[in-house]
C-alpha cells in the first residue's frame, strides 16, 4: 500500500463524516433560537418597537413565513456563505466575522503559543520527575490555575501590571491613536503593523495583547499540564523505554527522544478537542479586557436580544471547531504513521 | 574456555507492598565465550528477572546482592553510566514481545542510527548504514525496508530487527529471554537458526531464556534447571536430558509433550510464592520423592558428576542429613508444615 | 420478606464498601489529595448550610439599623472584606453564594446523571440505529464550545423561567450530558463483551436483568470521579454566566461571578477587594472539587495508582517453619 493513497482515502472518509456532523450542528443551532419564547424581532429592537415597524422588519427578514420555509432558507443562505444580518444594527454577520473574528484570531493565536509553552514545560517536567517536589509543584500549580476562572485571572492581572505597576494597559486591542492611523490589511492588528512596517504601533498592540493573551494561555496551559504529564507517566512504561534501555541508549536520549516526543502525540488531538474549550475562554477574556472580538460581540448582541447575530455568531463558532478537528486529525495523520492504516 | 560471565550468589530481590519477593536467591552461574547457555523453568520461577538483572534492568524498588562479573568486573556494584555503556556493545537483551519492542513513532533507520552513534560516535553516516544493512541482511530483511515503520513489519521480522539490533554492537554476550513465545512455529525455527549460529558468525555468546525443552535440547550447550528463583540443576545439556538428577528436572521432561505422547502429564500443585517460599527445598511440596530433611533443612549444592551440579538431598551430602532424614514425607505432614 | 430485603441491603452495602475500599488503601500523594479536597469541599457545604448563622449580613443588605453602609469601604472591623459599590457586605455574598454554587452545582449533576447515564447505557449495551443517531447527536453538542452553549440556553430560558438557579442548572446540564453519555456509553461496551456478562447472557439473564445487576454497578463505579470533576467544572461554568449576567439574578442570591464581573470596573481605580475574595473563593471552591476527583481517580484508576513498595531488606529472616517438623 503506499502512503499517498491511503492518506487521501482516510481524508476522503474523515470528511464524509463531517456532512452529517455539520448538518445536526445548524438544525441544533436553528431550533435552539426558534424554541425561545417571544418574538425575536419584537426583542431585539427593545420591546418597545410599534407593530407596524415589527411586522414590517418581520417581513423584510422572513419571520413572517412557516418555520420550515425558515428552516430551508436558513440552510440554503449557510451553504452560500451568508451567515445572515443583524436585526438591531443591520450589519452582516459575515463582516463582524472578518472584522472581530481577526481579534480573536490573534488573541486565541498567541494564548495557544503561551498555553503549550506553559503547559509542555511543567507537564513533561511532572511527568519525568513523578512524586517529586517538582511534580508536586507542577501538579499544584496545574489544578490551580485550573480552578481560577479565567476573567479573574484577567483581573488580578489588570490590578497588579496596569493598575498597581502601571506596566501595561488594562482594556482595548490598541490605543485610540493607533486605532485611527494603522491601515487596514488583514483585520489582524498585529499583521497589519508589521505589513505597514509601523513599530510604534507594533509596539502598541503587543503591549495591549501581552496582559489578555497570556491570562487566556495560562488558564489554557493548565488543561495541557495534566495530559502531558501523565501521558510521560505512561510511556514510560512501555515496552520500548525498555527496549532502548536494554541497548544503552542514555537515560537523556530515552526521555528526550522516545518518551517526550511519543508523549505528546495524543496532546495534539487534544489540542484540537479543546480549541472549543479555548473559545470559550475567549468569550470571556474578550468581556474582561475589552478586547473587540466575536466573544465580545456576541455578549452585546446577547445583551441587546439580537437573535439574528447570536446564531450566526455560534454557528460560526460551531463550526470553526469542526474544522479545527479536522485539520488536526490530518496532522495526526502525518505524524503518526499508524493513523493511517 | 573461559567464562565471560559468571554469576555469584546473586540476590534480586522486589519490594512490594507484602514483603520482598526473592524473585532470584543466590544464583550462580558461568557463560563460557561463544557458547549457548539455556535456562529454563516454569513461569515465574525468576528466569526473566535473572536474565534482566544481568543487565541492570531491573525495576524501581528491586535491590540486587552478590557478584555478576563481566570480564572479571562487578556489574552489580559498577556505576549506572558505566553499566550503560556496556549494554549495546558488550552485553544485548531480546524480548519475548518484539510488537511493541520498536518506537511506533521511529523508523528502522532512526532506531539503528541512534543505537550506534550513541556507542561509537566516530563513524560516518555512510559506516553507520553500512553496518546496519549488514547485520539486517545476515537475518534476511532486505535493504529496501531500512526506511520504513515498525507497524509495516510482521511480528517474526519484528523479532529478526530487534535481533539485528541488539547485535549491529557485535556484543560477547545475548540475553535472549523467552525470543520465540509470542511467535509461530516456523517463524520460531527460523529466529531459533539465527540464534544458534550467532557463534560462527558475531562470536557471541547467548543466555537463552525459555520455558521450552525442545529449544534448549535443541540449541544449547549447556542447560540450567531453575526453580523459585534458585537453580535446582545445571550441567551439559545432553547430559541433564539424558540422566535428570533433580526431581523437578525429571518431572519438567515427563510433562513435555511430543508425538509419542500418550498420557499428558503435570507436575502437581503450583509454582510456590516466592515472597515467602516453602522452607527447605522449595521444590518440596510437589516433589514426589520428598524426604523428611527436605522441609527442614536448605539443600546444599552438590556436584554428582565433575561437569554438573545439583541442589536436592537426594545428592547429599550424606553428612549433612540428620538421622532418619532420608526416609520418604508423607503428604499429610506437609500440609502440617504449610499451616504451622 | 423481610430477611430478602435485608439480604438486598447487605449486598448493597458490601457494594457500596467494595467500592470504598481503594479510598481506604489510597495512600501517599493520592491519599493528601483526598482529604485536602474533602476538607475544603466540606468547609463550603458548611459555609452552605449555616449561610443564616454565620453571615453577618443577608446578601443584598446595604443597611443596618436605618443607617445605609458606606459604598466601596475598606475592608474594616464592621465588614471584615469591605463593601461593594452597592453598599453590600462582601463577606456576607461569599457565604451567602457558597449556598447559590452548590446549589445550582447540586441540580446541575442530578439532573445530567438523570438523563446522560441512562441514554448511555441503552445506547451502550443495544447498540444499533439508537446508539448511531444518538452518538451523531451528542457529537454534534460536543462541537459546541461548552460555555457558549450554556450561554445560549441561558440566554435563552432567561425571559420564561423565573428562578435564576434552575436556569443555571439548567443551561449547565446541557453542556454535561453528552459527556456522561459519552463515557457511560464507551464503559458499557467494553464491559458488554467481558465474559461474566457472555456468561450471564449465554444462561438466559434477560437484557434488562444483565443491564441492571452486571453492566449498571460496574459502570456506576466511574461515576463518582466524573460527577465530581464535573462539579468543579459546573462551578466554573456557572460563575462564568454570573460574570457575562446570565442565571442567577442579582435580586435572587449572592453568585459569585457576578461580583467579580461588578469588581472589573472598581479595579481601574485599584479597588481590590471587591473582586480578590470572591475570585478566591471561587478558585478554593473549585480546587477542593477538583482535588478530590483527583483524589478519587488516583485511587481508583490502576493505571495511574502506584503500588507501594516496602525496601527491600536482605537481612530479613527466612521462613524455616519445617524444622520442627524434623525433631517432633
Amino acid at each position: 500500500m503506499n502512503q499517498g493513497s491511503s492518506l487521501k482515502r482516510y481524508a476522503i472518509t474523515r470528511l464524509a463524516l463531517v456532512v452529517p456532523m455539520v448538518f445536526i450542528l445548524l438544525t441544533l443551532v436553528f431550533l435552539l433560537m426558534r424554541v425561545a419564547p417571544g418574538n425575536p424581532v419584537s426583542a431585539s429592537l427593545g420591546g418597545h418597537a410599534p407593530p407596524s415597524v415589527i411586522k414590517a422588519i418581520s417581513h423584510q427578514l422572513g419571520y413572517d413565513k412557516p418555520v420550515y420555509v425558515q428552516y430551508g432558507h436558513y440552510l440554503g443562505q449557510i451553504i452560500r456563505g451568508n451567515f445572515g444580518t443583524t436585526i438591531s444594527d443591520r450589519r452582516s454577520v459575515g463582516s463582524i466575522i472578518l472584522v472581530n473574528g481577526a481579534a480573536t484570531l490573534e488573541l486565541t493565536f498567541f494564548a495557544m503559543i503561551v498555553a503549550v509553552v506553559v503547559g509542555m514545560l511543567i507537564g513533561l517536567l511532572s511527568g519525568r520527575y513523578r512524586d517529586s517536589p517538582l511534580d508536586a509543584g507542577g501538579r499544584l500549580f496545574g489544578i490551580v490555575v485550573y480552578a481560577t476562572p479565567v476573567f479573574f485571572l484577567g483581573l488580578l492581572a489588570q490590578l497588579i501590571f496596569g493598575v498597581w505597576l502601571g506596566w501595561l494597559p488594562i482594556s482595548d486591542q490598541a490605543s485610540p491613536i493607533t486605532q485611527a492611523l494603522l491601515q487596514t490589511h488583514t483585520n489582524i492588528f498585529f499583521l497589519d503593523a508589521i505589513i505597514d512596517r509601523n513599530w510604534s504601533a507594533l509596539w502598541d498592540i503587543t503591549q495591549h495583547l501581552i496582559l489578555p493573551a497570556t491570562t487566556l494561555g495560562i488558564v489554557y496551559g493548565g488543561v495541557f499540564i495534566r495530559l502531558i504529564r501523565v501521558n510521560v507517566i505512561r510511556t514510560m512504561k512501555e515496552d520500548y523505554i525498555e527496549a532502548a534501555r536494554a541497548r544503552g541508549i542514555k537515560e537523556r536520549s530515552v526521555v528526550y527522544h522516545h518518551a517526550f516526543r511519543n508523549a505528546l502525540v495524543p496532546v495534539i488531538t487534544v489540542v484540537g478537542l479543546q480549541l472549543a474549550l479555548l473559545l470559550g475562554g475567549a468569550i470571556l477574556t474578550e468581556t474582561t479586557f475589552n478586547w473587540p472580538g466575536l466573544g465580545h460581540e456576541l455578549y452585546i448582541y446577547l445583551q441587546n436580544r439580537d437573535y439574528a447575530a447570536v446564531q450566526g455568531i455560534v454557528v460560526v463558532f460551531a463550526l470553526v471547531v469542526v474544522a479545527a478537528s479536522i485539520v488536526i486529525d490530518f496532522a495526526n495523520a502525518f505524524i503518526d504513521p499508524r493513523v493511517r492504516y | 574456555m573461559t567464562a565471560i560471565l559468571e554469576v555469584r550468589d546473586l540476590r534480586l530481590w522486589y519490594g512490594t507492598a507484602r514483603g520482598s519477593v526473592r524473585a532470584v536467591d543466590r544464583v550462580s552461574l558461568e557463560i563460557d565465550a561463544g557458547s549457548v547457555l539455556g535456562l529454563v523453568g516454569e513461569s515465574g520461577c525468576g528466569k526473566s528477572t535473572l536474565g534482566r538483572g544481568i543487565l541492570g534492568l531491573l525495576p524501581e524498588g528491586a535491590r540486587a546482592d552478590g557478584e555478576v562479573l563481566y570480564k572479571g568486573r562487578n556489574l552489580v556494584t559498577m556505576s549506572p553510566r558505566e553499566l550503560r555503556r556496556l549494554r549495546g556493545p558488550d552485553l544485548g537483551l531480546i524480548f519475548q514481545e518484539p510488537m511493541t519492542r520498536l518506537n511506533p513513532l521511529l523508523r528502522i533507520e532512526d532506531h539503528f542510527r541512534e543505537t550506534i552513534e550513541q556507542h561509537d560516535s566516530k563513524l560516518t553516516p555512510k559506516d553507520v548504514r553500512r553496518r546496519s544493512l549488514d547485520t539486517l541482511g545476515r537475518m534476511g530483511i532486505p535493504p529496501t525496508r531500512f526506511r520504513q515503520y515498525p507497524h509495516e513489519f510482521s511480528g517474526g521480522m519484528r523479532q529478526r530487527i530487534m535481533i539485528a539490533l541488539a547485535l549491529v554492537l557485535r556484543p560477547s554476550l545475548l540475553v535472549a529471554d523467552e525470543p520465540t513465545t509470542s511467535l509461530d512455529v516456523i517463524v520460531e525455527a527460523q529466529i531459533l537458526r539465527i540464534l544458534a549460529d550467532l557463534k560462527e558468525n558475531f562470536d557471541t555468546a547467548l543466555l537463552l531464556i525459555t520455558h521450552n525443552l525442545g529449544i534448549v535440547a535443541e540449541a544449547c550447550d549447556r542447560v540450567a534447571v531453575m526453580y523459585a528463583g534458585q537453580i535446582a540443576e545445571e550441567g551439559p545439556a545432553r547430559d541433564v536430558f539424558a540422566d535428570p538428577k533433580h526431581p523437578y528436572t525429571r518431572e519438567l521432561l515427563r510433562s513435555t509433550i511430543s508425538l509419542d505422547t500418550k498420557v499428558l502429564h503435570s507436575i502437581p500443585g503450583a509454582p510456590p510464592n516466592l515472597i515467602s517460599p516453602p522452607s527447605g527445598c522449595h521444590f518440596h511440596p510437589r516433589c514426589p520423592d520428598v524426604m523428611r530433611v527436605c522441609p527442614a533443612h536448605d539443600p546444599i549444592e552438590t556436584q554428582p558428576d565433575p561437569d554438573r551440579r545439583v541442589l536436592c538431598w537426594l545428592h547429599g551430602p550424606e553428612r549433612e542429613i540428620p538421622d532418619g532424614g532420608t526416609a520418604p514425607l508423607e503428604r499429610e505432614q506437609i500440609a502440617v508444615a504449610e499451616e504451622a | 420478606m423481610a430477611a430478602t430485603a435485608a439480604v438486598r441491603l447487605q449486598r448493597r452495602t458490601v457494594g457500596i464498601r467494595r467500592a470504598l475500599a481503594p479510598i481506604a488503601e489510597a495512600r501517599g500523594m493520592a491519599r493528601s489529595l483526598l482529604w485536602a479536597g474533602t476538607g475544603i469541599t466540606l468547609v463550603f457545604v458548611l459555609l452552605a448550610i449555616f449561610a443564616p448563622i454565620l453571615s453577618p449580613y443577608g446578601f443584598d443588605q446595604y443597611q443596618s439599623g436605618g443607617r445605609r453602609f458606606a459604598q466601596l469601604a475598606h475592608p474594616s472591623h464592621a465588614h471584615l472584606f469591605g463593601t461593594t459599590v452597592q453598599s453590600t457586605d462582601v463577606l456576607s455574598r461569599i457565604v451567602w453564594g457558597a449556598q447559590t454554587e452548590l446549589e445550582v452545582v447540586g441540580l446541575a449533576l442530578a439532573f445530567g446523571l438523570v438523563v446522560g447515564v441512562p441514554l448511555g447505557l441503552i445506547a451502550g449495551y443495544f447498540g444499533g440505529p439508537f446508539d448511531r443517531g444518538t452518538v451523531l447527536f451528542m457529537d454534534a453538542m460536543f462541537a459546541f464550545p461548552p460555555l457558549l452553549l450554556a450561554i445560549v440556553i441561558a440566554f435563552l430560558l432567561g425571559g420564561s423561567v423565573n428562578s435564576g438557579v434552575l436556569v443555571a442548572a439548567i443551561a449547565i446540564t446541557i453542556t454535561y450530558i453528552p459527556q456522561y453519555f459519552r463515557v457511560v456509553r464507551n464503559h458499557v461496551i467494553s464491559v458488554r463483551e467481558e465474559p461474566y456478562v457472555e456468561a450471564a447472557r449465554a444462561l438466559g439473564a434477560k437484557p434488562l436483568t444483565i443491564l441492571r445487576r452486571y453492566v449498571f454497578f460496574n459502570v456506576v463505579q466511574n461515576v463518582p470521579v466524573i460527577a465530581t470533576l464535573n462539579a468543579a467544572d459546573a462551578v466554573l461554568t456557572l460563575t462564568a454566566l454570573g460574570f457575562l449576567g446570565y442565571g442567577v439574578q442579582p435580586t435572587q442570591g449572592a453568585e459569585w461571578g457576578y461580583d467579580v464581573s461588578r469588581a472589573v470596573s472598581d479595579a481601574a481605580s485599584g479597588i481590590w477587594w471587591t473582586g480578590l475574595f470572591p475570585g478566591i473563593a471561587i478558585v478554593l471552591l473549585v480546587t477542593g472539587l477538583t482535588l478530590l476527583g483527583e483524589g478519587l481517580n488516583e485511587t481508583i484508576n490502576p493505571v495511574l495508582r502506584r503500588r507501594t513498595i516496602r525496601q527491600v531488606d536482605f537481612a530479613a529472616p527466612s521462613m524455616d517453619a519445617g524444622a520442627e517438623l524434623l525433631e517432633a
